[in-house]
């Protein structure tokens, strides 16, 4: 998309870690990445690779304990540090969330207008009534069927797909700047999943709105976003479009998280799917070392003593940190190494 | 609804009437003879006999009983045997006293469960959460007969802030009325605030770490909304699941503090009857009892459908 323009969201060496019994763990190590106007950017990784913590620190939602440092500029205001009254009023209105639940995302005991009007009256100081009005508009935005009688209804009345339309016509209610969508269809069945996605393309062309959307599923970046960011272990490991992505990983990891997906053709004759060996690492701060090197075929000393910095390769908009990255086609890469 | 209220009062009308006859076949296994109770001085087989004819305890369990739900029919609860005066005319002047006294012990109760059981849950580990902590545990382990005892020993006695004991209708003097209640009912509310506040406390600390009150927080709301509005309505089912468990034991509170701050209430007249074997008075006391305790589950039963959208009975299809 329009990658020209100066981003509305731009997270510069983000990094989070939590205090614990056994010491400080570092969740995000270093994240840096833009989100342009009308732009879709999914960031993908294994669970517990710092997506979701990413996602919970640009507004400021970790819990108090969380130490965050680096930037968060939305619209060139910085958001880390920022005073929780201000953070309160760039939340729900600039950028709003979708999370990955909405059967325990919305609240039960209250209907689905009134979750709805309640970030209208907060933010755009609308009369109930009028925020009940407006409710009923954008549940029809998100195509929920009969609006009207659904807004006095309560959650427990609905699908988890209709649900999950609630969330994000709560979520856009007040036009933000920033769709932060996480997980929005890992727990829908599939054809849901397809419908969800639709509404998030479509709201992002009538409204204009940058979603960054995290998710583990391949198919859904593939689907759905423009840019890809792939997070892994508190780091990222690349960053690309992604028709690009797809067709040219660099980095060992996003290889091996390509031929771990099942595509059809590929893997034709054989059982089974090529894994990632081992696991994902503790996640305490590495600093000199490829958090990956672990797991990596093509890991060697090097890997290991100094951490790769995230650099351009074949074209400044693809980038990777990776001493060794892939040169030819990902499951010919990975075949190679094994 | 409607079909659902209708069967909850069957089911209620249906509790009463058994309440009934226990207490009726309760009253007259209790050892002891009234007759002997009333006699005093004169126990001649004469006198007990006239006395036994006069109130109809020579007739037989099953006409006595007869008559008996006939005549409550009739708002006549019959004539205590010890006074003589009707059982009605002594309700009327001893419950309002009893009613008030529960009223504000479950308020005060309720006010400061709440809060402090809000305040625990918000404030976790900080110094609020360990005093709240603390005198949840001190309501509970401390009997309120010997509460009220220090009570009126330190703020009645000793410095006279409180009247040690009686009662003034609310009617004649409301704010001499509300002097003399106010020590009583917090110390029959100080158990029940502290099984309010625990709970409240639990169920605050699981809905405020649920997904909903995140979704609260993005949405920009105010901390103070997503407490009440989010948080502690999602806390109320399980707070007033609590409180309506606990009216039973509020009710045999009310009795013995009745007793120690000498309120001429519901409790008192209980136990005057109880050792005077005044069965009349006995049988309306113990069978008010259960109505109310039945009375009051109907409405805890529609108050959870009033705060759970999940458990309304609308026939509304899910």
């Amino acid at each position: 998309m329009t990658t020209a323009s100066a981003p509305v969201l731009e997270i510069r060496d983000l990094s989070v870690s939590f205090p614990t019994e056994t010491g400080t763990v570092s969740a995000v190590d270093g994240v840096s990445l833009d989100l342009a106007a009308g732009e879709i950017v999914g960031m993908v990784g294994e669970s517990g690779c710092g997506k979701s913590v990413t996602a919970m620190s640009i507004a400021g939602l970790l819990p108090g304990s969380a130490r965050v440092t680096g930037s968060v500029r939305l619209d060139g205001t910085q958001l880390v540090g920022a005073r929780e009254s201000a953070l309160r009023r760039v939340r729900g209105r600039e950028i709003a969330y979708i999370f990955q639940e909405p059967m325990t995302s919305l609240n039960p005991v209250l209907t689905v207008g009134r979750q709805i009007g309640e970030v209208l009256q907060v933010h755009e100081r609308m009369s109930r009534r009028a925020a009940r009005a407006r409710a009923v508009e954008l549940l029809t935005l998100v195509g929920i069927p009969s609006a009207a009688q659904r807004v006095d209804g309560y959650p427990h009345q609905l699908s988890g797909g209709m649900r999950q339309r609630v969330m994000i016509a709560m979520a856009v209610a007040c036009g933000p700047k920033v769709l932060v969508a996480d997980e929005p269809t890992t727990a829908l069945d599939v054809t849901v999943q397809a419908g969800i996605l639709h509404v998030l393309r479509d709201l992002r062309d009538r409204l204009g709105t940058s979603v960054l959307i995290i998710t583990h599923d391949l198919g859904v970046i593939a689907d759905i976003a423009d840019r890809v960011v792939v997070m892994y272990a508190g780091r990222v490991v690349e960053q690309a479009p992604v028709d690009d992505l797809f067709a040219h990983p660099r980095h060992r990891y996003t290889a091996g998280l390509l031929s771990a997906s099942p595509q059809p053709g590929r893997h034709a004759g054989t059982d089974r799917l090529t894994e990632i060996p081992g696991l994902v690492p503790v996640l305490a701060s590495q600093p000199d070392a490829c958090t990956f090197a672990d797991r990596c075929p093509a890991a060697d000393e090097r890997c290991r003593t100094a951490a790769p910095p995230l650099e351009g390769i074949g074209g400044a908009d693809h980038v990777a940190a990776c001493w060794y990255p892939c040169t030819t086609a990902p499951t010919a890469a990975q075949e190679a190494n094994r | 609804m409607a079909r659902y209220l209708l069967t909850r009062a069957w089911q209620s009308a249906l509790t009463l009437l058994l309440s009934t006859i226990v207490v009726f076949v309760g009253v007259r296994a209790l050892p002891g003879d009234p007759a002997l109770a009333l006699a005093g001085e004169d126990r001649s087989p004469e006198a007990l006999e006239a006395i036994r004819r006069h109130y109809g305890l020579d007739q037989p369990l099953p006409v006595q009983f007869a008559q008996y739900v006939e005549r409550m029919a009739q708002g006549d609860f019959g004539v205590s045997i010890r006074t003589g005066t009707p059982v009605s005319s002594m309700l009327t002047t001893a419950l309002p006293v009893t009613v008030e006294l529960s009223v504000l012990a479950i308020l005060i109760a309720a006010a400061l469960g709440v809060g402090a059981g809000v305040l625990a849950a918000v404030r976790r580990g900080r110094p609020a959460e360990w005093l709240a902590n603390g005198l949840a545990l001190i309501g509970l382990s401390v009997p309120h007969f010997w509460l009220g005892l220090l009570a009126i020993l330190y703020l009645s006695v000793a410095t006279g802030l409180f009247p040690a004991s009686g009662f003034v209708p609310i009617l004649e003097d409301p704010v001499d009325n509300l002097h003399h209640i106010v020590l009583p009912a917090v110390i029959l509310g100080t158990g029940l605030a502290a099984i309010i506040m625990r709970q409240t406390r639990s169920a605050m600390l699981d809905s405020l770490s649920s997904d909903y009150v995140r979704t609260a927080k993005a949405k920009g709301l105010r901390p103070r909304a997503v407490i009440t509005r989010h948080a502690l309505r999602n806390s109320l089912i399980v707070v007033v699941t609590v409180v309506g468990l606990q009216l039973g034991g509020l009710i045999s509170g009310a009795v013995v503090t009745e007793q120690i701050f000498g309120l001429p209430g519901f409790g008192k007249m209980t136990i005057d009857a109880v050792f005077q074997r005044d069965y009349p008075v006995i049988q309306a006391v113990v069978l008010l009892t259960a109505a109310a305790y039945i009375v009051i589950n109907f409405f805890v039963d529609l108050l959870y459908s009033v705060i759970d959208p999940r458990i309304r009975v609308t026939g509304d299809p899910a």
